[in-house]
């Protein structure tokens, strides 16, 4: 092969095999590929609001509500609670906080440490959030409490998801 | 850039006597379709380990959703199917393929009879070739059971009568597939999924691997 630019019978050879390899394997694997990362692209079901309390039970004081949603987990299904606290802030509006620690996910309480009866307390690495749900500086939590949506329909509190705010 | 990494790690390691002792050799004329084309016949080694292959990867696959359970096994599978993005594609590639690999495996059976592959020296490896037959039928049989359904549960019913036939221990060894001695249930589900996932494809490999040692140790067979 005197001129460089020349593929050679075992280059050529050896491209074609390499490329039919290829593409044989791809076309086996594709399928099997996309069968196990179809969970990430999988459209999650937004849940549906749930009548959970009327809104004259509500009070400045942060409450637990708990209810209880259908899950489709994959070919398992099954009834699991949701809780979320709900007052009316100063300005009258329902404010509907999951419980959900933002640290690692453990579950908060209101009011449960005696030093700071006034804000949302987590007992795994005492992260604490204001009663707004916002995270106080200095504790492992950082980002607020994630709002649960919510809705008032003739006088009754309906409770969905919690609008997760990138991450958690 | 590839012929780099490899040239960095070579000179460390010295890589490529490992690769040239398994791959460099010389495909003799008489096996060579490309030399006489009835040498296809040859083929049908390979292409039951490229079908094994497929069937590896696509059970490994299957079992990120599969469950055995009998509560769950059937709508696992259902839901793998219907509901994940190519399921059907790859439950039929791991049930067609679990054909696919008889009908390879006895193709090469009946090449390696015809041509007399098997005598001094390949006794051995023939007789490998036969126990790897029984642990493909193995494999059929267990993987039969798992999506638990009425056909996989009566022809497992069947399977174990006929395993129940052996003179003597034939009870014991009934009740040693199918974890009880009357039930074919959740017991049963539980054993023929561990045996298909685990015990057969590790004799499998183990003796894939004798087979296709003795294969470069002893060479092709002569032709005809």
């Amino acid at each position: 092969m005197s001129d460089k630019k020349r593929v050679s019978r075992r280059q050529f050879l050896n491209y074609t095999l390499t490329g039919v390899g290829g593409f044989m394997a791809a076309g086996m694997l594709a399928p099997m590929v996309r069968f196990a990362i179809d969970p990430v692209l999988k459209p999650s079901g937004a849940g549906g609001l749930v009548s959970v309390a009327s809104v004259e039970e509500l009070t400045n004081e942060p409450q637990r509500f708990e209810w209880t949603v259908d899950q489709v987990d994959g070919w398992y299904e099954s009834e699991v609670q949701r809780t979320a606290w709900v007052y009316r802030n100063d300005n009258d509006e329902i404010v509907a906080l999951s419980p959900i620690c933002t640290h690692l996910g453990c579950t908060v309480d209101y009011g449960s440490n005696e030093e700071y009866p006034d804000q949302f307390y987590c007992p795994c690495h005492a992260g604490r959030y204001t009663k707004d749900g916002v995270n106080v500086p200095g504790t492992p939590p950082t980002a607020p409490l994630p709002p649960i949506e919510y809705e008032v329909r003739e006088g009754m509190l309906y409770l969905g998801e919690a609008q997760s705010e990138g991450g958690v | 850039m590839l012929q780099k990494i490899y040239d960095w790690v070579d000179e460390r390691v010295d890589i490529t006597p490992l690769w040239r002792d398994i791959a460099d050799h010389e495909v003799p004329e008489h096996v060579n379709p490309a030399h006489h084309f009835s040498a296809f016949v040859y083929c049908f080694g390979g292409l039951t380990f490229f079908v094994t292959v497929i069937q590896i990867l696509s059970g490994m696959f299957l079992t990120m959703y599969y469950v055995p359970d009998i509560e769950n096994a059937w709508n696992s599978v259902y839901y793998l199917q219907r509901e994940v993005a190519y399921g059907q594609i790859v439950r039929g590639m791991h049930h067609w393929g679990a054909s696919l690999v008889i009908v390879m495996l006895f193709l090469h059976t009946l090449r390696v009879f015809f041509q007399g592959a098997y005598k001094k020296p390949r006794e051995l490896n023939w007789v490998i070739g036969v126990l790897l037959f029984f642990v493909m039928l193995g494999l059929g049989f267990t993987g039969y059971l798992l999506p638990w359904d009425n056909k996989a549960y009566f022809a497992t019913q069947v399977g174990l009568e006929i395993a129940a036939a052996t003179p003597i221990i034939g009870d014991q060894i009934r009740t040693l597939l199918a974890g009880d001695p009357s039930i074919v249930g959740a017991q049963t589900l539980t054993r023929f999924f561990a045996i298909h996932v685990f015990f057969l494809p590790a004799a499998l490999f183990g003796l894939m691997a004798f087979h296709f040692v003795l294969i470069r140790k002893q060479g092709i067979s002569g032709p005809l």
